[in-house]
């Protein structure tokens, strides 16, 4: 990576903060580290400790104590805690390292690295905050509303119903993206569960993970409940080896070698869909804004993005308004209050990527629908300093054709035409479809498909495209590539005599 | 340091630069004459338009010779690389790597013994005391490492125990992805050397890699279980593990960092001073048997300035075996000689940044 360089044989770099590891809370210096550079200028953002994966082992090894810690807390304090972190996280000075990191520091801090637009960042943080601040409606929707004094006892009755939850691990691990700060919203119910957290930030990202732990911090929980390792893959290997329950981000080649351990909740690729049937087919111009956010919200960064939209007719007209849309957008600087892509780590890998989509065009059988409407301008382009691949849409006359299942870093989507009785079965796994239909049988087999994971169930126009719902909206109490809650306790048999 | 040290210093560097360019020599006569020298290199000398012999006088003139590349190493006759002059001696074929392709193989007769004495001599007989036996938690099979720790426990008057350990297996372990095996694979060696550590309890010196080290270091407390010097190698060491491993794993024990690798020997890091508790891990080569340049990695005609990070070329001068200025797969920062080591050291040894993935898109 062109812009991380190991650091550790490297003099002190005295005017950038640093950021620790945390030792169950503890700030600990490592004698390696890497450095963080600013996308745009080259500079050096940030030096980040690294820990050994030794280091994480050994600490893994007494990880129980944490649990006393939070058990001394009451779930209900918890969420009272959690509410208060959500606040701090977003507007206060918390600790970095020695020095502090105001709010407007982090936002600076995140975009620099990450290559998503300020205004982005400052939407994401949004994000943490709200799940922070209705934590007590996430865990209602995680655990479909249990009595959360149940949890603090181990047993009760729920419905006229006696229940009780064992909780299967001391602490969560999570292997950690770059993508978008907004993805830790998913670990953190993990706290108010009772479950210390173990996380590993994505190299790009050390920023968000470690400024909600101080939050937390600073809000009244056990600091013992918060360990931050940045490290490499060995480091992050120990993490999924030695929590018995964790959550890993990456690509396919990540995450495949870990889908048969349960106690690994695999993020992915999402290659979320937009799916006509066709009745709302015949509509689709109701749906292109919905599309086009779909695809190009958060700066098509995330998984719940949609890569595809699939469609039993109409494909070259939709992808065409799409284009219309997408030639709009333009690449802003990162701190340009209207951005809305997100810059890539390098020219080169910008570049690289919009070859392999040429190569992938060249084979046949699709075509960038872009291009006509971008004019002269070339699919890779610079703004602020930072390097951009600009919106493409895809038609695909082949549901075959590698790039019909392609999903980018960039807002970028595949327009797919297939008879709506081969559409479910042909377009792959799904996090995400959002499905436009009114037809009961079609809809019936949205339902009841086992490739979809979320479903965005919407009106096909009849009742106005107002009713339907873009893939990149989420429901925060709605369970994500599994919920976290039955990840990390199991409901147990019990019977108890007063 | 002061001027006097200083003086001493720089004259004790002049001396080992005598004496390598005697060396030098000496090596080149020797793998050059028919009398003495092997295949390999008799043939190199007839496609060239000069004698070694006469051209090369001292170490710089190495570069008359170009790179030594280590694919020549891979596959047979094996026998191209005995030196007439040691014929009759027992032969041992060391093999590297092995994961893909033909494993390269290092013939050797004398050096395992020769190196492995020679650093002998820098252990103390305190912490390694001798008469005490070692356990060797390293890998077994075709490698130098195995024979090189035990003849150092004969040396030191000592036994070496060991444990089954197939690096190969673990190689395709971690290439398929198989996380859990490996982690079981490990488990199943740590258990090896638990046994030993149980049932012999006059072991008291511990070779083994940074990986195992912390493995058994969660099983075990190596002070209580009477071990009291730790000769650490292998793989990749830097300066956080070095410090993890004194402060946290073994406190109280010698840690002994090494750098060998079968094309060269061993080379002993600069001592650690618990008083500056400085734990970068610089290696100094065994002058003048190997010698460490730091090059510009566009430039291998270039040695870089004391501190400046360069390419490691490693140059081998041993009866067994020639292998002139080698562009190994490590980067460093050229260091300054010190006082037991008086010629060029490495600091932060670690793999070649270049060789390291450049360019990641994908989804994360």
């Amino acid at each position: 990576m062109p812009h991380i360089s190991p650091g550790s044989h490297l003099p002190r770099i005295p005017h950038i903060p640093h950021l620790p590891i945390l030792r169950a809370g503890k700030a600990y210096r490592s004698l390696s580290t890497k450095v963080l550079d600013n996308l745009a200028t080259g500079e050096p953002v940030a030096e980040i400790s690294q820990a050994n994966s030794g280091l994480i082992a050994k600490d893994l090894a007494e990880i129980g104590r944490a649990r006393h810690d939070l058990e001394s807390l009451t779930t209900r304090e918890l969420v009272a805690i959690s509410k208060k972190a959500g606040e701090l996280f977003a507007t206060t000075d918390l600790p970095l390292g020695g020095a502090t990191q105001s709010a407007d520091d982090y936002v600076v801090q995140t975009s620099a690295t990450t290559g998503l637009p300020q205004v982005m960042v400052r939407a994401n943080m949004a994000k943490i905050r709200f799940v922070l601040e209705e934590m007590e409606t996430v865990l209602g929707g995680l655990t479909r509303g249990l009595d959360l004094e149940i949890l603090d006892r181990g047993f009760g009755t729920q419905d006229g119903r006696m229940v009780s939850y064992r909780r299967e691990t001391d602490a969560l691990g999570a292997v950690l993206p770059s993508n978008s700060p907004g993805v830790h919203s998913l670990w953190l119910p993990a706290i108010p569960l009772k479950t210390a957290l173990v996380l590993r930030p994505g190299s790009r990202e050390p920023w968000t993970p470690l400024r909600i732990a101080q939050a937390f911090i600073a809000a009244g929980c056990p600091e013992s409940a918060f360990h931050y390792y940045p490290s490499d893959h060995a480091g992050a290997q120990q993490i999924l080896l030695r929590t018995r329950r964790s959550m890993l981000y990456g690509d396919r080649a990540t995450v495949d070698p870990w889908r048969s351990n349960p106690g690994v909740q695999i993020h992915g690729p999402g290659w979320s869909k937009v799916v006509f049937g066709a009745d709302a087919a015949e509509r689709w111009p109701d749906h292109l804004d919905l599309m086009v956010a779909s695809v190009a919200d958060n700066g098509g960064r995330s998984c719940i993005n949609a890569s595809g939209i699939w469609t039993p007719s109409h494909g070259r007209a939709i992808a065409d308004a799409i284009a219309r849309k997408f030639a709009e957008i333009e690449a802003l600087a990162l701190d340009h209050p209207e951005a809305r892509l997100a810059a890539f780590p390098s020219r080169k890998a910008a570049e690289s990527l919009s070859h392999v989509i040429d190569s992938q065009l060249a084979q046949g059988g699709a075509e960038d629908m872009t291009a006509r409407h971008r004019g002269d301008a070339n699919r890779v382009a610079e703004a602020g300093g930072c390097w951009f691949v600009l919106p493409t849409v895809i038609f695909c006359e082949d549901p075959n054709h590698p790039l019909a299942s392609a999903e980018y870093l960039f807002p970028f989507v595949s327009v797919v035409e297939v008879p709506q009785d081969e559409l479910l079965h042909k377009m792959g796994p799904s996090l995400v479809v959002t499905g436009l239909t009114e037809d009961p049988n079609f809809r019936r087999e949205l339902l009841t498909a086992t490739n979809v994971e979320r479903l965005n169930l919407g009106a096909s126009g009849a009742r106005g495209a107002g009713a339907a719902i873009p893939t990149s909206k989420i429901a925060w109490d709605q369970p994500h590539e599994g919920n976290l809650f039955e990840h990390l306790y199991r409901q147990r048999s019990f019977q108890g005599v007063a | 340091m002061n001027p006097a040290t200083e003086n001493s210093l720089a004259a004790r560097s002049r001396e080992a630069r005598a004496a390598l360019d005697a060396h030098v020599r000496e090596m080149v006569a020797w793998h050059f004459s028919p009398e003495t020298g092997c295949p390999f290199w008799l043939d190199y000398a007839a496609k060239l338009s000069f004698d070694p012999r006469e051209r090369i006088q001292g170490f710089d003139d190495l570069k008359h010779l170009g790179h030594f590349e280590d694919e020549w190493l891979r596959g047979g006759p094996v026998r191209r690389w005995l030196p007439k002059g040691l014929e009759g001696e027992p032969l041992y074929a060391f093999e590297t790597g092995g994961s893909t392709g033909l494993p390269k193989t290092r013939l050797n007769i004398l050096d395992f013994r020769i190196d492995y004495s020679q650093f002998s001599e820098t252990l103390s007989d305190e912490t390694f005391p001798k008469d005490s036996d070692w356990l060797m938690l390293g890998p077994s099979g075709p490698r130098r490492l195995r024979l090189a720790i035990e003849h150092l426990a004969q040396v030191r008057g000592g036994i070496a125990f060991h444990v089954d350990l197939d690096p190969r297996w673990v190689n395709k372990l971690v290439k398929a992805g198989k996380h859990q095996d490996m982690e079981d694979y490990k488990e199943h060696v740590i258990d090896q050397g638990l046994k030993i550590l149980r049932g012999h309890d006059n072991v008291k010196c511990l070779f083994t890699t940074p990986k195992l080290l912390e493995s058994l270091c969660e099983k075990i407390s190596l002070p209580k279980a009477g071990i009291t010097g730790i000769f650490c190698g292998g793989t990749e060491m830097n300066a956080q593990f070095h410090r993890f491993a004194r402060e946290e794993l073994v406190p109280g024990v010698d840690f002994v960092p090494t750098y060998g690798n079968t094309l060269m020997g061993l080379a002993c890091s600069k001592p650690f001073d618990p008083e500056t508790k400085d734990y970068t891990i610089t290696y100094y080569p065994p002058h003048p048997r190997a010698v460490f340049e730091l090059v510009d990695p566009d430039d291998p005609e270039r040695v870089v300035e004391y501190g400046e990070t360069g390419r490691v070329m490693l140059t081998t001068l041993t009866k067994d075996f020639f292998m002139p200025r080698f562009l190994e797969r490590d980067e460093g920062e050229r260091a300054e000689p010190i006082d037991p080591y008086p010629w060029d050291g490495v600091a932060n040894l670690r793999l070649f940044t270049r060789f390291e993935e450049s360019v990641v898109v994908g989804v994360y």
